[in-house]
């Protein structure tokens, strides 16, 4: 369909940020963690643990590949070069793809721990709803794991999910959430959720005469109630934050809240040089980079 | 009649012999394709509607049936006429376009237990379907070209979204068709085989449903599942085989 308009529906912004405040020098310990996703790519630079600049790309076909360019995007105008990095985290879905890496840690710890540097430590679950998975990870008051829950790879509510549907009603990605809530009445969820279903259950939808708002609440519902489940099952307790792509879908998170009947941690204004939710798994990566390097260090003075 | 969600079938019987059957596109109007099935499976069997004493409908949409007297469970169906078919049947796996299944039946054909794999594209003919189009293969040579594969590469079996950019991804590292194809299989035989461990595997065990006369699932399945399935002449029909059969039964029991 986006062949037919020219319109790539789907796309969803690729940036580059560097926070002004922050000056480094040979110094300070700079480390980085470059978080390969299945449809996101991102990396982030910390000085002395702290956010510095971080760079989200599109994912390509070959992993390796993915990391460089998002790593040298996080680097860029920054003025430093990938050997200023004292130590560099690999995380997501792709991490053993990461070649620049000096060590790979799952997903699941890296965004724990940038839950903890986004918000604070007053978190404890945090649902991170990725290209192709969604996970409920509960922590502690330091950012570590206690425990987490998985879905089966299913696409229904995951970023390449909202992508496929994104095509499919013709709007851009990005506006997905905020069209999902121009319904006067909630809609029931659908009963199905298969994004493979969708692209005819969708359309016959569409043909019943549901407005496209409709269609996308009726859908959304349903992926916020799968997302609530998940979080019922770990097990709600506050706060509650959403990182990964999705949490910029202020559809399903407003949702989620509604339907668990609680309200999650401000989201950062990642517009205007807030931190980006997106970007929890490799900020996590990055801050878990130094604890590493502080670590080898006294081993060595030792 | 089994209307499903691609296909309606019927099948007519008298005094508990076949005599004639229909297949027709469900398109969007399943309830006009049926009466186009009805018409001319009765055509085949020399009769007039008014002959027919029940009228008993199954599957997916069995709601916008005409005619029909009484509903029956798909998995009722299934197990009814699988073992009509197949007196020693005790467990029916039935993989349609959009809906896989497992029955668990007795020596009467009446159903014990049973798992599902509802609403999910994965584990069931529309993630072939799907596939083949990622591969640019039409869907009836999926099959054959699967049995020339000499290995597998393994991908996403559990969501057709997932599972095709995997198949992108394979044709980029330039695999063989024949052994994406039997990756495809494979994959969609691992969750089906799941499905069927859910519920246990009690023999013989027959595989039903428009997806078993593909032969590229069928081979996928049976290693697998290390037996040899049973697969009935014409698996697409059994859904309405079944729905017939019970019908016969509530003719005796409330003859007109």
């Amino acid at each position: 369909m986006s062949q037919q308009t020219g319109t790539e529906f789907w796309r969803w912004q690729e940036y580059h940020r560097i926070l002004p405040n922050l000056k480094w020098s040979d110094k300070d310990i700079i480390t980085a963690g470059v978080d390969v996703g299945s449809v996101g790519s991102k990396a982030a630079v910390m000085v002395n643990g702290q956010a510095y600049s971080w760079g989200i790309t599109r994912t390509g076909s070959n992993s390796p590949e993915s990391a460089k360019k998002a790593l040298d995007y996080a680097l860029a105008d920054t003025g430093l070069k990938v050997s200023d990095l004292k130590f560099i985290v690999g995380t997501g879905y792709g991490r053993v793809n990461v070649p620049m890496a000096n060590k790979a840690i799952t997903e699941i710890a890296c965004h724990a721990k940038g839950a903890n540097y986004i918000w604070g430590p007053s978190v404890r679950t945090v649902l991170d709803v990725g290209g192709q998975d969604i996970k409920a990870i509960k922590i502690d008051e330091t950012g570590r794991v206690v425990s987490f829950l998985m879905n089966d790879k299913c696409a229904a509510g995951t970023g390449r999910g909202m992508e496929v549907f994104a095509d499919l009603l013709q709007i851009p990605i990005e506006e997905i959430g905020g069209i999902s809530l121009k319904v006067e009445k909630e809609p029931e969820p659908v009963s199905c959720t298969c994004v493979a279903f969708a692209k005819t259950e969708a359309m016959g939808l569409l043909r019943k005469g549901w407005s496209k708002e409709k269609v996308l609440a009726a859908y959304t519902r349903a992926m916020a109630v799968r997302m609530a489940n998940l979080i019922n099952r770990v097990g709600l307790e506050k706060e509650l934050v959403v990182t990964g792509g999705q949490s910029k879908n202020i559809g399903i998170v407003s949702r989620i809240e509604t339907i668990l009947g609680v309200k999650c941690l401000p989201m950062p204004n990642w517009r205007e040089g807030g931190l980006d939710p997106m970007v929890a798994g490799a900020l996590g990566a990055a801050s878990l980079a130094k604890a590493l390097y502080e670590k080898a260090q006294k081993g060595r003075v030792l | 009649m089994d209307l499903g969600t691609q296909r309606v079938q019927v099948v007519v019987l008298k005094d508990g012999k076949i005599v004639g059957r229909a297949l027709a596109m469900s398109g969007f109007d399943p309830t006009k394709a049926a009466e186009q099935a009805v018409n001319e499976a009765l055509e085949q069997a020399n009769l007039k509607l008014s002959n027919v004493n029940h009228f008993a409908a199954t599957g997916s949409a069995l709601d916008m049936a005409p005619y029909a007297n009484s509903k029956v469970s798909m998995m009722g169906a299934d197990a009814k006429a699988a073992v009509f078919l197949v007196p020693k049947a005790r467990t029916i796996i039935d993989v349609g376009a959009e809906e896989a299944r497992a029955v668990k039946c007795d020596e009467k054909g009446v159903m014990v237990d049973f798992v599902l794999n509802e609403r999910c594209a994965a584990g069931a003919g529309a993630f072939i379907e799907a596939m083949a189009r990622a591969l640019e293969v039409k869907m009836e040579d999926m099959g054959p070209l699967a049995l020339k594969a000499e290995r597998a590469s393994p991908i996403n079996a559990s969501c057709v979204i997932f599972g095709e950019s995997d198949v992108v991804s394979l044709i980029h590292r330039q695999e063989s068709k024949p052994e994406i194809a039997r990756a495809v299989y494979d994959a969609m035989a691992d969750r089906v085989s799941a499905m069927v461990h859910r519920l246990g595997i009690n023999p013989e065990v027959v595989l039903v449903g428009g997806v078993a006369k593909d032969p590229g699932f069928v081979v996928s399945l049976n290693r697998k599942l290390g037996i040899n399935v049973v697969i009935p002449e014409d698996p697409e029909y059994v859904g309405a085989l079944g729905a017939a059969l019970i019908a016969a039964t509530r003719v005796k029991e409330d003859p007109k």
